[in-house]
């Protein structure tokens, strides 16, 4: 019998380039790559240097501290502060607890907002003194719970619950009672724009899903009833829907019924996401092959059972980008509550514009308040990209 | 060996009964007017060219198929559009698929505890133990945490059959379970079925595997355009085919 010969091993050829080889193969191949790499280090040039010299040299960046407050909370009383600091608070140690006992993807998300906060708390330019010391307590209230909340794993409940009970608290704990109840038109600013958000993704996203079911529900009239909210939400713009809302709705409404004027707006924002929401998870649900459906029936799995944990876990994840994009634009269209007169940050920032001290101001403060947004609609696609991993996406 | 090794098993009372059933696919008549019955622990393999309605057939008895003319009784339960006569048979008749249909999203041992602890509403430590055993009972209990996208053809499906298995189920039905593996993986999925079948559990198993046919069949029951033309058992159905058309599929398919 012949004696088997091993091949030897030979390792793969080596992938890695030097420095002088990279620059070569991608930026100097041939003539005309040549000329493009030029020409755009000498735009990248002025770019930078243009930036450079407005940001740091001519800006005139004193407008924004003595508003900062006017841009967190709007026209929110000052001595009625501390409201906004119970609920940030109290947002901090869940977050925290949040983060201890669940681990993972809580554990990202609160490092983040922990991250912001210890930034804050630490900005080299003159802030006043309360929001230094919100920030500096709320990091603080993250870092504590987050220790306890690793030993504490039998508060699971009781955390979901506070969570549940976080927004009527907030509403309640912002709005206060009796004499000194603050009316919503003067909450503002950042405080504002991050309310009607998150309650807006909140609550659109099961309502998304809810009409998307429906939408491919065997039942005509579940069927019908939600294509005809999608289409025509969808084919109205949502200023039209704003002032819908805040206009118009008191008409038709009974008697003296008028739901407060921010209630109005989070509705509208809710219920126009809503529409786009349930497309998007149509989408996913299309993508999930009938034998899912067949094998979730085979093993007895009721409708309701085989949504919940088959056929929905499947088609949310497969649809995150879209979902995500769709929570960015709800971020964004915020904005437009300024049209019924309420002022979330640009508003704020229009407001402040006003006042002849600060006319001429404009490029400072939109820019600053483009970074605001950039930073939590930049926080909200780096999570999804979090949950993405997490879930497994395009592995199994 | 090819003497059936399962008859001792069979009992004479009937767990499937089917009375004329009909089947229609819009204008296409898939099954016309299939009456049988199946005993209680006895084995039937289903064959014939594709297209025949032998899947479709072993779809109605679980509901995944609903027919539209006939009866169809399973454990004295009649198959009718009452959701909860469904959600009965389902839970007794398993099912294993072509196309294996694991739940991509969850681990192997979740896709097996899944049904047991929603349906048959057991503590997640109890579904955890019955599910490992199982896995254990198929040779695969090393995959148990690993995704279905992780592990080979074979051992995907040796988790479906697993899962099907977790709901103790009375009966089950194979739908071409072997027809989607690459041929090394086939034959460990025939030990796992061949195993099944010794402990008596009632199967219905639609396959081109006529060597295990052979070996583990009481009866195969061959379909053509809708209806039973042929059903026998296995040495008859081989050695003696009566029929025409089962005398060219049998030479067809063991040409190879």
């Amino acid at each position: 019998m012949e004696e088997l010969t091993f091949t030897p091993e030979i390792k793969p050829p080596s992938t890695k380039k030097d420095p002088k080889r990279w620059l070569k193969d991608n930026l100097f191949s041939n003539w005309y790559n040549t000329l493009l790499t030029l020409l755009a280090i000498v735009l990248l040039y002025f770019l930078f240097k243009g930036v450079y010299t407005w940001v740091f040299t001519q800006a005139k960046w004193e407008v924004i501290p003595p508003n900062l407050r006017k841009l967190s909370v709007g026209k929110f009383p000052k001595d009625q502060l501390w409201r906004v600091g119970q609920v940030i608070y109290v947002l901090a140690v869940l977050m925290g607890l949040s983060a201890g006992i669940w681990k993972g993807l809580n554990q990202q998300i609160t490092s983040a907002v922990a991250c912001v906060g210890a930034v804050i708390a630490l900005l080299p330019i003159q802030v006043n003194t309360s929001l230094r010391e919100a920030a500096i307590i709320a990091t603080t209230l993250i870092a504590v719970s987050y220790v306890l909340g690793r030993d504490l794993q039998n508060l699971k409940r009781w955390v979901i619950i506070g969570w549940v009970l976080m927004f009527p608290w907030m509403m309640f704990m912002l709005h206060g009672f009796g004499e000194n109840s603050i009316s919503t038109i003067l909450w503002g600013g950042l405080l504002l724009t991050l309310i009607l958000a998150v309650v807006g993704i909140v609550a659109c996203f099961p309502i998304g899903i809810l009409l998307a079911l429906g939408r491919r529900s065997q039942l005509p009239a579940i069927r019908w009833i939600s294509i005809a909210y999608i289409e025509v939400v969808r084919g109205m713009p949502l200023v039209t829907i704003l002032f819908m809302g805040s206009l118009m709705l008191p008409i038709f409404m009974p008697g003296d019924f008028r739901p407060d004027k921010v209630i109005r707006a989070m509705i509208v924002l809710t219920l126009f996401s809503a529409a786009y929401m349930a497309e998007n998870v149509r989408g996913g649900l299309q993508a999930v092959p009938r034998g899912q459906y067949e094998a979730a029936q085979a093993v007895g799995l009721a409708y309701p059972q085989t949504m919940t944990f088959i056929v929905l876990p499947q088609a949310l994840r497969s649809v995150i980008p879209t979902i995500v994009g769709q929570f960015i634009a709800l971020f964004k269209d915020t904005s437009l509550v300024s049209i019924i007169a309420l002022t979330e940050v640009l508003g704020t920032a229009d407001e402040i514009l006003g006042d002849p001290k600060w006319t001429g101001y404009q490029p400072e403060l939109y820019v600053f308040i483009a970074v605001i947004y950039f930073i939590f609609t930049f926080a909200m696609s780096h999570v999804s990209q979090i949950v993405e991993a997490e879930l497994g996406v395009g592995k199994h | 060996m090819t003497e059936n090794v399962t008859t001792e098993n069979v009992t004479n009372d009937p767990i499937i009964v089917c009375e004329d059933v009909h089947k229609w696919f819009d204008d296409f008549h898939v099954l016309k007017g299939i009456t049988t019955s199946f005993k209680k622990g006895e084995k039937a393999v289903i064959c014939g060219p594709s297209g025949s309605g032998k899947s479709t057939f072993i779809r109605t008895i679980n509901r995944l198929e609903e027919h539209q003319r006939g009866t169809i009784i399973v454990d004295g339960i009649e198959l009718t559009n009452d959701l909860r006569n469904i959600n009965l048979i389902r839970q007794e008749v398993g099912m294993v698929f072509q196309q294996f249909n694991l739940f991509p999203h969850l681990s192997n041992i979740k896709n097996i505890t899944l049904g047991p602890m929603k349906v048959r509403k057991l503590s997640k430590r109890q579904a955890e133990e019955d599910a490992l055993a199982l896995l254990e009972r198929m040779g695969i209990a090393d995959q148990a945490y690993k995704y279905p996208s992780e592990v080979s053809g074979g051992q995907q499906q040796r988790v479906a059959i697993a899962r099907a298995l977790a709901m103790e189920p009375k009966i089950m039905l194979f739908d071409e379970p072997t027809s989607a593996l690459d041929p090394e993986m086939i034959s460990e999925v025939l030990d796992v079925m061949r195993e099944l079948a010794h402990s008596g559990m009632t199967m219905l198993v639609v396959t081109h595997e006529m060597g295990f046919a052979r070996e583990v069949a009481d009866r195969v029951m061959f379909f053509d355009e809708g209806v039973v033309v042929e059903e026998a058992a296995p040495a008859d159905f081989f050695d003696n085919p009566q029929h025409d058309r089962t005398k060219l599929f049998i030479s067809q398919t063991l040409q190879h």
